[in-house]
């Protein structure tokens, strides 16, 4: 017998073995989380029985789920280069020395990737950042925080933000069931330095559009750079920021906020954003912004601000300590003034969402901790002093002192003002998971490039949306 | 291939039985000699075998069954047969994409090669000895620097307010100056120069090597003929080196049509689209849009494309080598 074709037949059995082995371990893959779009509300109380029996005792009322007494470790899995997580971690662990971590962390754009996968996982993280909700509560992915919510009495809290960790059965956000979490609501608008802006006779902050705009043009005659934001595809297109800033100076941030969350038939074609894209493009034109930005990172930028280049520049309260350390003093925000004088001012403000997996070990203790951080005052304090944004809460829950002189008090003033009139709004880059690399940054671009106008720019986004939808 | 084990049969029938003995033996010691080194080659490449069965073939093969099939990763996968395949020409600017790789092809692969035989052949006639290592040294390092640090450094370098801009101020070519890979007619170029900085070495070195092998008496009886470096370069070199430059021109073609990494790291496809490149767009549906089948399909097309372009530069290197 010759024992080439025998040897070569088996070495092809084996490579067809090894193929159809892994393609079955993927298929298995496939069907697990099915199952897991099972857990609704009840499975909550039924975990919760073991660690709750002791502190019964002292009240009367219902039984929150807490963590216990019993040694937790929490899987949380968390974003690279945000100290708030890790902060509030450990001062959760001092006050509870039973829990422990066990944190992963990874830069957003690694979140978005890995975070699904992670999910489904046979060991998920107990508690997640979530770069987006939408998707993996649809799949099954992410515990229904309902009962949480009836437990802890979030669903009585006035923070309209919380909306937008709801999902409904018509897969729209805003309303429906709750899925996420916010550590904390941040809030955007103008930064501008001081002493730049004293420089082009800037004694107020602007009461509307038509104020913003002659500051524009007093600094671009004054040889100054009008406006500092990046807009490299590494980073996501920066002018999406006063692109959405302007959209809801001069129309509704309502229909703004129904195109984020899908609604049927929601389009950002409309009349009023084409009045703010075409308010964009002439500042491009007019040379308001860098003139290299498409080249531009989001930390090039922000450390081309600091040094003093830019008297304004759109960007989030995340970026207070930032600001508070290298420009101490030096600079100030506004809320992107309205269109009309005496409307109201609109901003972008997003809860910094969490999750808890669907199939959490301790979902309990991870939602004890969400409850914790917007309830805990130090814990509060800890979101102000590092994150810089409003850690949310019960309405009767007393705002952590900020350090005098910081830009903190300048935002938090602004999100209460922006609560008030009710006009908060989620990214337009969050519509669906690809609008913004496939449609907001290229098109924006263009438009910087003198490729695209205003009408192209939301025709090609919206055409974007709707390809995305269909595929969804 | 011969058949050990027929051959000592009908030896041993047309033979004396007292000559064929020995040489029975003889074959049989032969051809268990012959089955066990063969046994034995099987066993080297063993784990070989099973790392490219494991991290070559079954990638391979999955991407080809996922590219059936509307999943995004996580819930199960539905059968959708070909739709995939038509709706990928529904994927924005993907003509603009597949033009983007091709003319990457002339940055990533035409110059590093051409450039790569020049270079080699400047350091194998003039820079032996220790200049000579060192050139080599110098040319071969973007090939061991992490091309993501690489690709901070060139941002950096080609930014508006970058050591090349200044460089340019300082010449008094000032009016040219501009964001290199934020500008929509010299992104692609520069993000090429990047690709001829990462490639040049590889080449250089594979050709240098090929040089190296080269008989040195048929360089000097062309030296005694009279023959200028250039006439060598054409009739020498050139004729002699075609295995080495097939391999250059595939990895290298390779390198800018399945081009992703150099392009991810230096302006991430933009800007607008004048970057793009396939292999961005497969990430991109893969992994932001979670399509992971239209990504696979994608994907599956790009490899088609690539052996498409790659099985005439074989053939023709293959060809003219015998």
């Amino acid at each position: 017998m010759n024992k080439k074709p025998v040897l070569w037949s088996l070495a092809s059995l084996m490579v067809l073995a090894a193929m159809l082995l892994s393609a079955c371990g993927a298929a298995a893959t496939t069907v697990a989380p099915v199952a897991t779009q099972a857990p609704e509300s009840t499975a909550a109380p039924a975990t919760m029985a073991p660690t709750t029996v002791p502190t019964v005792a002292s009240a009367p009322t219902a039984v929150v789920p807490n963590c216990g007494t019993a040694p937790v470790v929490l899987n949380g899995y968390f974003e690279t280069g945000f100290d708030l997580p890790f902060k509030l971690s450990a001062e959760f662990t001092k006050e509870y020395p039973n829990v422990t971590w066990n944190i992963s962390q990874d830069q957003f754009a690694n979140l978005i990737t890995s975070a699904p996968l992670l999910l489904a996982s046979d060991n998920p993280p107990d508690l997640l950042r979530l770069p987006t909700m939408v998707s993996y509560a649809k799949d099954g992915l992410l515990m229904n925080l309902d009962t949480y919510a009836t437990e802890f009495g979030w669903d009585k809290w006035p923070m309209a933000q919380i909306n937008q960790n709801r999902l409904a059965t018509d897969g729209t956000r805003g309303s429906g069931t709750l899925y996420a979490w916010g550590l904390n609501y941040s809030l955007t608008g103008v930064f501008y330095n001081k002493k730049l802006a004293a420089q082009i006779g800037m004694t107020q902050p602007p009461q509307t559009l038509a104020d913003f705009e002659s500051l524009l043009a007093k600094a671009k005659a004054a040889g100054l750079l009008p406006i500092m934001q990046w807009g490299s595809a590494k980073s996501g297109m920066g002018l999406a920021f006063p692109l959405q800033a302007l959209m809801a100076s001069v129309g509704p941030t309502q229909p703004i906020n129904d195109w984020i969350f899908q609604k049927a038939g929601a389009t950002i074609d409309t009349p009023s954003n084409l009045v703010a894209a075409q308010d964009l493009q002439q500042w491009i034109k007019s040379g308001y912004f860098p003139p290299d930005i498409n080249a531009i990172e989001y930390t090039d930028s922000n450390a081309r601000f600091v040094k003093g280049e830019g008297v304004f520049t759109f960007n989030g309260d995340w970026e207070n300590a930032d600001y508070d350390k290298n420009m101490p003093g030096n600079v100030g925000f506004f809320l992107m003034p309205p269109a009309q004088a005496g409307g109201n001012p609109a901003a972008m403000s997003s809860p910094l969402t969490y999750g808890i997996s669907a199939k959490a070990k301790h979902a309990d203790c991870a939602a004890f901790f969400l409850n914790w951080v917007a309830t805990n005052d130090t814990a509060r304090q800890i979101d102000v002093t590092v994150g810089g944004s409003n850690p949310g809460g019960p309405s009767d829950a007393t705002m952590p002192n900020v350090t005098a002189g910081s830009i903190t008090n300048d935002t938090l003033a602004a999100g209460a003002v922006v609560n008030q009139a009710g006009t908060a709004m989620d990214f337009i880059a969050n519509s669906t998971s690809s609008i913004f690399a496939q449609g907001w940054t290229p098109e924006l671009q263009k438009m910087v490039g003198g490729q695209e106008d205003a009408a192209g720019l939301l025709k090609a986004v919206q055409a974007e949306y709707l390809r995305e939808l269909a595929q969804q | 291939m011969t058949t050990p084990s027929k051959s000592p049969v009908t030896s041993s029938m047309t033979s004396d039985n007292r000559l064929a003995a020995p040489v029975l033996s003889r074959r049989i010691f032969l051809c268990r000699k012959v089955r066990r080194e063969t046994f034995v080659g099987w066993l080297f490449i063993l784990p070989a075998l099973v790392m490219y069965a494991l991290f070559v073939l079954t990638p391979l093969v999955l991407t080809v069954k996922y590219s059936f099939y509307k999943w995004n990763g996580v819930t199960p996968a539905i059968w959708v047969g070909l739709k995939n395949y038509l709706t990928i020409f529904q994927v924005p600017d993907l003509i603009g994409t597949i033009y983007n790789a091709f003319l990457l092809v002339v940055w990533f692969s035409f110059i590093p090669v051409g450039l790569g035989l020049i270079v080699a052949s400047v350091i194998h006639r003039l820079a032996t000895g220790r200049l000579g290592a060192i050139a080599r040294t110098v040319l071969f390092l973007p090939q061991v620097i992490p091309l993501v640090a690489a690709g901070i450094i060139w941002g950096w370098l080609l930014a508006l307010p970058g050591l090349i801009n200044q460089l340019l101020k300082v010449i008094g070519l000032g009016a040219i100056t501009r964001a290199w890979l934020g500008d929509f007619h010299w992104a692609l170029p520069a993000v090429g120069v990047i690709g001829i900085w990462v490639l040049l070495g590889f080449c250089t070195v594979l050709l240098l090597t090929g040089m190296g092998k080269v008989d040195p008496s048929l360089y000097e009886s062309a030296r005694i003929d009279g023959a200028g470096w250039f006439r060598e370069f054409l009739s020498i070199t050139i004729p002699l080196l075609r295995n080495e430059i097939g391999v250059c021109l595939t990895v290298t073609v390779i390198a800018a049509l399945a081009a992703f990494d150099i392009v991810y790291v230096s302006t991430a496809g933009g800007p607008g689209n004048a970057t793009a490149v396939p292999g961005i767009q497969i990430y991109v549906l893969a992994f932001a849009q979670r399509s992971v089948g239209l990504a696979s399909a994608l994907a599956v097309m790009l490899m088609i494309l690539v052996v498409v372009v790659i099985i005439p530069i074989q053939w023709l290197s293959r060809e003219s080598a015998r």
